[in-house]
């Protein structure tokens, strides 16, 4: 459709493209430029990526901030501890989620829109103040032990807090409606008569759900599962408050890095490499939103 | 059909109950009088004790303020931009660039904040030593980063508004001769509405509540509410803060009722003009 003319057009899609240019990917370019140079004392705290010998340009590339990476313990352990928090995390909302947007999708249209709002009004509250309601719960005095030893169940407080426990609860908890709501989308959509006509054919309902419900409702799935996965493996404010001070996560590391250590160089490299690790599932996303909006067209 | 209904509402009753009673939890406790949280203090319970010190609490209040500001500013740019983003995106066919404005338009969703903050705060030091701009950290960087990643959702939201309502209208305006801006704010814009309000409020909530990012763009003397709660409930829990939870969670739940009902008496309103229509053509 040309709702506009050509220079309008430009100007309508230019200054957004503009914007996230500047303020998106140059930066990404930045950090990988960083993570090639070495620590220094100085305005800014690293080595120039050009230096001038005798009047000529000299290109210096450190690989030093990628070495340390790979020499100490430390890096790859938290990338793998990441990766697997990150994990099973996602498996856990996906078990809980599931069930929770197959039964909105089949609710009546008069209670829908209730259910819905009740897994969002959680979004819309603050996500720093939600995962600090889990320390009320699982401190070694918090509600929960307080309920169990009360009960009898009990008869010394465990030790919930920082454990990778506390982290999946607390990871699971604030990502959940990131899984809900892309499940619910895809499974409302669902032909009825298809189920109607596996069950005349003589399908058990369990059957007729593998069988139909689930391949049907993959989209949603990879969807609600990337969009919990990707954040989680970065996640900083969680496994802070929550999580094993003897096991950082990734995104500890890095800030770590830079704000204890002040090393911009190890920071950027860890950055890269966590980008490395994510850049495949982050395109899958893209290609999934892009297809959700053209069928939606 | 039957066992897996059953199965399936059984978890959502069991997720619901999961979701709120750790806020729940936070409000009931908030009227506890004990210094320490969990413990009940039934003897001088309900008080509004952590209510009374959260508004003598110059830090909190001074933080709160900030981050209001910020978000106002925030959400209001990144609806601008998110809306012409998504204009661009259903509605220009394909242009060159596109692919790029879609991928920059995704990616901040899911990318972790303490990649974009590092990455932001790193392109404004660079930016203060090329051009000598921004000078130093604090709201104004803080405003910057907020409104990048704010305008991604707004995006999203507007474009699937766009995507679900017919091209029709827009082109039988043009073909009467409405020029292309008076079709946009005669009739794209009133039917995209109800989706720049969500966006809006979404920014606002976004910007408002981000701490990650933020704290990499902050300076001295510029700390968000996000970032005195966090280092206030980094060693533990302070009951003041579960007083301030209980209000920030009151004032988002009255304004997402005020906003469901606007809307529905929206849609309503345009099905029946739609009808009304139809009905005068026939």
């Amino acid at each position: 459709m040309r709702l506009t003319q050509r220079s309008g057009q430009r100007l309508v899609a230019g200054i957004p493209t503009l914007w996230l240019l500047v303020l998106f990917l140059i930066p990404f370019v930045i950090v990988f430029r960083i993570s090639f140079s070495e620590v220094r004392l100085a305005i800014p705290p690293y080595t120039p990526l050009l230096s001038w010998h005798h009047g000529a340009p000299h290109l210096e590339v450190h690989w030093s901030a990628y070495s340390f990476l790979f020499t100490d313990q430390l890096y790859i352990s938290s990338y793998l501890y990441s990766l697997k928090v990150a994990a099973v995390s996602t498996l856990c909302c996906l078990l809980i989620g599931y069930p929770m947007a197959y039964a909105i999708a089949h609710s009546g249209s008069a209670v829908r829109p209730v259910l819905l709002m009740l897994i969002v009004l959680p979004f819309w509250t603050s996500f720093l103040l939600r995962v600090y309601a889990w320390i009320g719960l699982l401190n070694n005095n918090g509600v929960i032990n307080n309920v169990l030893l009360y009960l009898g169940v009990i008869h010394h407080p465990l030790a919930l807090m920082q454990t990778d426990f506390a982290v999946y609860i607390g990871i699971v908890y604030s990502y959940l409606p990131f899984m809900i709501l892309p499940l619910y989308a895809n499974l409302e959509k669902h032909d009825v008569t298809l189920l109607e006509a596996a069950a005349d054919l003589g399908a058990r309902p369990w059957r007729a759900f593998w069988r139909i419900t689930v391949p049907q409702s993959l989209p949603g799935i990879a969807a609600g599962c990337l969009l919990v996965f990707i954040p989680a493996v970065g996640e900083y404010v969680i496994p802070t408050l929550l999580g094993r001070t003897d096991q950082l996560m990734i995104g500890r590391v890095l800030s770590d890095e830079f704000f204890e250590n002040r090393d911009w160089p190890v920071a950027s490299a860890v950055a890269i490499l966590m980008l490395l690790v994510l850049v495949v599932p982050i395109m899958w996303f893209q290609r999934l939103e892009r297809r959700e909006l053209e069928a939606a067209k | 059909m039957r066992s897996q209904g059953w199965f399936a509402r059984g978890a959502l009753v069991l997720g619901l109950v999961f979701l709120y009673v750790p806020i729940i939890s936070m409000i009931v406790f908030s009227f506890n009088y004990s210094r320490l949280v969990t413990v009940w203090d039934s003897a001088r319970s309900p008080s509004f004790r952590w209510y009374a010190a959260l508004v003598h609490n110059q830090q909190i209040l001074g933080a709160a303020w900030l981050s209001i500001r910020i978000a106002l500013v925030s959400a209001t740019a990144a609806v601008v931009l998110g809306t012409l983003a998504g204009m661009a995106l259903t509605r220009f066919g394909r242009f060159r660039g596109r692919m790029l404005l879609a991928g920059m338009t995704t990616a901040p969703l899911v990318m972790p904040e303490v990649i974009t903050g590092l990455s932001l705060l790193l392109l404004f030091v660079a930016m203060a030593q090329l051009v000598g701009w921004p000078r130093g950290v604090g709201a104004v960087t803080i405003t910057l980063a907020h409104i990048t990643f704010c305008m991604a959702y707004v995006t999203v939201v507007v474009q699937s508004r766009l995507a679900g309502f017919d091209e029709a209208l827009e082109e039988a305006a043009m073909d009467l001769g409405a020029r292309p801006l008076r079709v946009f704010l005669r009739i794209t814009l009133p039917l995209i509405l109800p989706a720049i309000a969500s966006g809006w409020l979404l920014a606002f909530t976004l910007s408002w509540d981000d701490l990650v990012i933020t704290q990499f763009v902050a300076g001295p003397g510029s700390s968000t509410l996000p970032m005195v709660i966090f280092s206030k409930v980094r060693f533990g829990v302070t009951p003041d803060v579960n007083a301030l939870a209980t209000i920030m969670v009151l004032v988002v739940a009255t304004g997402i009722a005020i906003s469901t009902v606007w809307m529905r008496h929206r849609q309503r309103r345009l099905e029946r003009d739609m009808q009304l229509a139809a009905a005068a053509n026939l």
